[in-house]
């Protein structure tokens, strides 16, 4: 279990026979401009309900909140003052003066920063010490972020790990896809991501909020079944690009294979922090981190709380061999307390 | 957009209203471009541009007017494209007198009809050897109000050779009055008048300066935040002065790009659905223009300059595609066939009307007035007032339930069983759902086939009109009646298809145009200059001719751009003939050399004798650069080699308008109809041309300096969302979108917030003097107060999508409620980008007490139908006073 794959590519554990690269997304989000065709794409091709109360929340231009059974792509908004923004520059200035892992050609892919708080991100041949030393520039006296965030397709995924069914299964894209007909909606997996991402549906049928009168095929029952973004798995089968990535009007969120995906995001964190954006960095780009790095990777401007992600995900299989080490000792405690009890109460 | 070097956008939230075209910007922008961001708020647009400049709304003209100052007094035009393309050097008439000699008028304003006698405003001419005597005249004896509209894309006629100093140094001359009427436009000016820190435009003064010039383009970007104001087609017009003295004119990444909101909202506009034009910017005819001939000669003259010279042969093959065989020589083409104008009859002008019983009926289609347009409430009453309504629409819009549940209802203005309107529904079909062209900003057409069949009974306009108009023509049949020919005689013949759609195509290929005669009859034109005069063609829109050339279907082209260069030509087909940069002769020097590699488009060939390039050259394709056009020729032939503005009389640019603008040769800064400052740079407060709607159900707010200003002391404006569509109809019933922006809701500073005590997420209630909605409060450091006029502004936002109705996923109250009635009288375009109001926390009362609470305040303000409508706020004391 969530052994780590030799090669980085999840699907070498799986035994595809006819292994294809691994598919994944990079949201750059310093070119978002917060239009949600991303979440909207995504329901109609995936046929999701929609799913708000019609309220407003109050959180800028979110009415969305968080990503769920039927929201597999989440638009957030946050807006900064110039305080919030100058300790955004300092927060990446810090991570790239650490020394923190520096990328060498694209393809090695080898020590990529992530959003652990331990890196600030890939810098081209040029190196990352400019951006380091060099002037950031004015600082701008207000800025509006967004976000669009999604599946992170860990390579290690607790959701995958977990499930007692078999209804998650890692693809041959190496993405993590839920087979609604084998889910049996025990909720394992939703304990078992680290970001929140899986959860059950609750209402019953699935039917397209359209007033037109639609086909019955697209009602199917699902309820109760643990839902999430499928990389648009069908759609990868007939060689098309994921709704939302499809959808995109400034190519925010791109999709590809993920090595390529990797570099064009080191290129433009690199780019950035060359134009005095020293908060620019990459957020599941690190092989190294708790999920063992993401096939969804982002470019954030700031820290990953700030967009809600959380800044050190683990997926808690990888405690599992020890856990199960203490549970072994704890068990073998018991029974020694146990049998101790028995010598002890016979000699009474 | 994507090749400019620099990008302000002004007037416009790309990003959030065309989010699709914004790629261009994001492009530019990842080739380096610097983009900039003019609006009173911070918005999506904002958020990846690189610098946001806050602007008190309504004062653009006062920020590009400074621009062009800086422009003039730092010596930064682009001298030899200023000289050789513009009409600088031209001289204008003795009798012309500027803003600065009558302190916010021009010559030739008449107070009695509030309009202009343009003909101070005209060239200096000789006239042309041989031309009969009468003296050509360039200005128009009177402006009427429609007539700002009646002339398209061509400009106005002129004839004559105008007088010229091309040393620039004449007083009389373009360019010195120019410099002249710009020169109180100053960096200080802008930050009194629009809040604009001197830094802020500084840094936009270089930065379009900097982007300008032989290597380098600026282009800019607009939509309805310019052209949604009393004086909103003079805000464009300063922004073309602007870029024609840098030299942004016809070249790539240069321009300025007029963003349209629905899909084929231009499309609306080239075959129009407005009532002062006919197809292809061919002006409706007025009631005093008896004969065709006297119709074509107000719109040109043989004589003149440029391709509208032609306009007979236009105006002739419309006449032809209409009316066929009906249409001969001995019935005038059938010119009497066609409705002729008596005055202004823009939608505000017939629901007046409507609302004085003079309308019968009424069709609705694409638009949802009751939410959409400006004072609601006027619109619902006139509605209420109609014996018939038309609604076509996916779904019960507003418009379409009023008489049941709209606001009046509530509040018992209304009572449904004493409402005689017969409100009729027709389910319309969606884009997908219909083949079509769609004809975009960039005067693409792109063709749309039908994905899947319209549900029930919804269908498509093209069926629904053809049907229409079969049922009418039954009827009519047997009628003898002269006023039934028109219709009789329409060529009412379309191919079906099986499910009993006309076939769209053969729609398509009726606006291209055929030759009727000779030995091509029947053959598609491939461009307009094949159209006749004679009746020997064909074509319902001249600028669209050649999109159906060799009888093929070109806006359906889709070669990917990979396999083509950046001008992908073989994506659509955009009018006219295909070019996809308007003008670009002027992307070439005077002698037809790029003016540089980095920005080539097209150039002579000399060896060829042609002119060539990337894109189609938007010039004859022969004329050789120094060509002098012989003095007796007119039309195309009389272009001379450096006269790139084709459509133009004089083939120049014009930064100086003898004609076409009813309400100034050069813009002028004027202050919005209701405004929270007293124009700073003039006595005259607001534009002295504006078309008023004095009434007691549209009544105005003072403006600062008028007693009862206290009472409606804030500026809102009103806008759009991405994730909402206009007045709600294509997007509040589908529950995926209508989640994303479930609710009404206006965006306040902290300041302000403080200021009245409103809560985030809490209610606020906004009263103007038309009047009282609530919203959900949204506060935000997005909105930020500004200091203009020697006091703080405070501007409150207002998304317009949301309406008072029962069918709706989600519903609210309407931004356009608040708004009132007064038009830019150029184009009839109502000021929704301003107004004035109050807000206060907690919910609108409902019923009676909502119609009380907006008399309260009309009441403590003293308003009456003088109240904002006075149109001279007395320069000439102000004169007097000084002396």
């Amino acid at each position: 279990m969530s052994a780590e794959p030799k090669d980085g590519n999840p699907t070498s554990d799986a035994h595809y026979d006819h292994p294809h690269s691994r598919r994944g997304f990079f949201t750059d989000t310093s070119i978002c401009i917060g239009c949600k065709a991303c979440e909207v794409a995504c329901k109609e091709w995936n046929r999701n309900p929609a799913d708000g109360d019609y309220s407003i929340l109050g959180s800028s231009y979110d009415n969305t909140g968080a990503l769920g059974a039927d929201t597999w792509r989440h638009v957030a908004f946050i807006e900064q003052d110039s305080q919030r923004i100058e300790q955004a520059r300092e927060s990446g200035r810090k991570l790239v003066s650490l020394g923190m892992p520096q990328v060498g050609a694209p393809a090695s892919g080898s020590s990529v920063a992530s959003g652990t708080g331990s890196a600030g991100g890939g810098c081209g041949s040029g190196g990352c010490g400019s951006a380091s030393s060099s002037d950031s520039g004015p600082t701008p006296e207000f800025r509006w972020l967004m976000s669009s965030d999604v599946c992170k397709h860990c390579t290690n995924a607790g959701c995958l790990d977990v499930c007692p069914t078999g209804a998650l299964f890692r693809t041959e894209y190496g993405t993590v896809v839920v087979q609604d007909d084998i889910c049996n909606g025990c909720g394992t997996c939703v304990a078992g991501c680290p970001f929140g991402v899986i959860e059950r549906r609750e209402d019953g049928l699935v039917d397209t909020p359209a007033s037109r009168e639609m086909p019955d095929t697209v009602r199917k029952p699902q309820d109760g079944v643990a839902q999430k973004c499928t990389l648009c798995y069908d759609r990868l089968k007939d060689d098309e690009t994921p709704a939302c990535a499809k959808t995109c009007p400034t190519t925010s969120i791109k999709y590809g294979q993920r090595e390529d995906l990797l570099a064009t995001a080191q290129q433009r964190v690199a780019q950035l922090h060359e134009q005095g954006m020293t908060e620019a960095r990459l957020y599941g780009a690190n092989p190294n981190d708790g999920v063992g790095g993401t096939g969804s990777i982002f470019l954030l401007l700031d820290e990953p709380e700030v967009y809600g992600l959380p800044p050190d995900p683990r997926v808690p299989t990888a405690d599992l061999a020890h856990t199960f080490k203490r549970a072994g000792v704890a068990m073998a405690g018991m029974a020694l307390a146990t049998a101790a009890a028995f010598v002890a109460g016979g000699r009474r | 957009m994507a090749n400019a070097d620099c990008i302000v956008i002004q007037g416009s939230n790309m990003a959030e209203c065309h989010p699709v075209g914004f790629q261009w910007v994001a492009e530019a922008k990842a080739r380096g471009a610097r983009v900039i961001h003019v609006d009173p708020r911070f918005t999506r647009t904002t958020a990846i541009a690189d610098k946001h400049v806050p602007i008190r709304a309504g004062s653009d003209v006062v920020l590009l007017g400074a621009l062009i100052n800086y422009v003039l007094s730092n010596e930064l035009w682009f001298d030899e494209y200023v000289r050789a393309y513009t009409n600088a050097s031209y001289l204008i008439s003795e009798d012309f007198q500027d803003t600065e000699d009558l302190n916010g008028l021009f010559s030739g304003y008449d107070p009695e009809k509030g309009g202009y006698d343009l003909s101070s405003w005209g060239y200096q001419t000789r006239p042309h050897e041989g031309a009969s005597g009468q003296s050509p005249e360039h200005g128009e004896e009177v402006s009427d109000h429609a007539e700002g509209e009646s002339h398209g894309s061509g400009g106005p006629p002129a004839a004559a050779e105008p007088l010229r100093d091309e040393s620039l140094q004449d007083p009389n001359t373009v360019f010195q009055i120019l410099k002249r009427h710009y020169r109180r436009y100053t960096p200080e000016m802008v930050r009194e008048a629009c809040g604009i820190s001197e830094e802020d435009f500084d840094y936009l003064a270089r930065s379009i300066t900097e982007n300008s010039g032989r290597e380098r383009t600026t282009c800019f970007a607009y939509a309805v935040g310019w052209t949604q104001h009393t004086l909103g087609a003079q805000f464009i017009r300063t922004a073309a002065i602007l870029q024609l003295l840098l030299g942004n004119m016809g070249r790539p990444g240069g321009g300025i790009m007029a963003l349209r909101g629905h899909a084929s909202i231009q499309g609306s506009t080239d075959i129009p659905t407005l009532f002062n034009l006919l197809p292809g910017y061919l002006p409706m005819p007025k009631v005093e223009l008896q004969s065709s001939q006297e119709y074509i000669n107000s719109i040109a003259s043989k004589q003149q300059k440029g391709f509208w010279a032609n306009a007979d042969t236009y105006a002739v093959s419309l006449l032809k595609a209409w009316w066929g065989d009906a249409a001969q020589p001995e019935n005038d083409w059938a010119y009497d066939y066609l409705p002729r104008l008596t005055g202004p009859h823009g939608t505000y002008q017939t629901l007046t009307a409507m609302l004085r019983d003079e309308v019968e009926g009424y069709f609705i289609l694409g638009q949802n007035p009751a939410v959409g347009s400006a004072n609601g409430r006027m619109q619902r009453m006139g509605m209420s007032h109609l014996k018939w309504l038309v609604v076509r629409d996916f779904s019960l819009i507003e418009s379409a339930t009023w008489w049941k549940d709209g606001p009046e209802i509530e509040s018992g203005e209304l009572r449904t069983e004493e409402i005689d309107t017969e409100v009729f529904f027709f389910p319309a079909a969606t884009h997908v759902e219909k083949s079509g062209s769609f004809t975009q900003t960039q005067r693409l057409l792109q063709w749309r086939h039908q994905a899947v069949t319209p549900p029930g009974e919804a269908e498509s306009e093209l069926k629904f009109f053809y049907e229409f108009g079969q049922k009418i023509r039954e009827r009519l049949a047997d009628s003898d009646d002269p006023r039934d020919r028109p219709l009789l005689d329409l060529t009412w013949d379309y191919p079906l298809h099986d499910d009993g759609d006309p076939d769209a195509e053969s729609v398509l290929a009726e606006i291209n145009g055929r030759f009727l005669t000779g030995p091509d009859a029947g053959k598609p034109l491939s461009s307009y200059a094949q159209m006749k005069g004679d009746g020997s063609t064909a074509g319902g829109c001249w600028i669209y001719t050649g999109v159906y050339a060799d009888k093929v279907n070109q806006a359906a082209r889709r070669v990917p751009g990979k396999d083509q260069d950046e001008i992908a030509a073989e994506w659509g087909w955009a009018w006219p003939a295909n070019r996809r940069i308007l003008y670009n002769r002027a992307s070439a020097d005077p002698q037809g050399k790029p003016w540089s590699e980095r920005k080539k488009l097209v150039w002579w060939d000399e060896e060829a004798g042609r002119w060539t390039g990337k894109d189609i050259p938007d010039f004859l394709v022969d004329r050789a650069p120094g060509t002098v056009a012989p003095e007796e020729a007119g039309g195309a032939a009389a272009l001379d080699g450096d006269d790139p503005f084709i459509m133009q009389a004089d083939g120049k640019g014009w930064l100086f308008a003898p004609k076409g603008m009813v309400d100034g040769p050069l813009p002028t800064h004027y202050e919005p109809q209701e405004s929270p400052v007293r124009n700073p740079l003039y006595a005259q407060q607001p534009n002295a041309t504006r078309e008023l709607f004095p009434r007691w159900d549209n009544l105005s707010a003072p403006s600062e300096g008028e007693p009862g200003a206290e009472v409606y002391p804030f500026m809102f404006t009103t806008y759009r969302l991405t994730e909402q569509h206009t007045a709600g109809g294509m997007s509040r019933w589908l529950p995926y979108l209508a989640e994303l922006q479930p609710e009404m809701f206006c965006e306040v500073s902290p300041e302000l917030a403080a200021e009245r005590g409103l809560e985030h997420n809490g209610w606020a209630t906004l009263v103007s003097p038309r009047a009282a909605i609530e919203a959900k409060v949204m506060i935000t450091e997005r909105m930020r107060p500004l200091q203009s006029g020697g006091r703080t502004v405070h501007q409150i936002g207002l998304p317009y999508h949301w309406g008072v109705g029962g069918e709706a996923v989600v519903s609210g109250d309407a931004a356009n409620d608040l708004m009132g009635i007064t038009l830019d009288p150029n184009v009839h375009i109502q000021e929704s980008k301003v107004g004035l109001c109050d807000i206060q926390p907690g919910r609108r009362p409902r019923g009676t007490e909502l119609v009380e609470l907006v008399k309260k305040y009309q009441q403590r303000a003293g308003l009456d139908l003088e109240t904002g409508n006075v149109r001279v706020t007395d320069p000439q004391a102000e004169v007097e006073e000084n002396r």
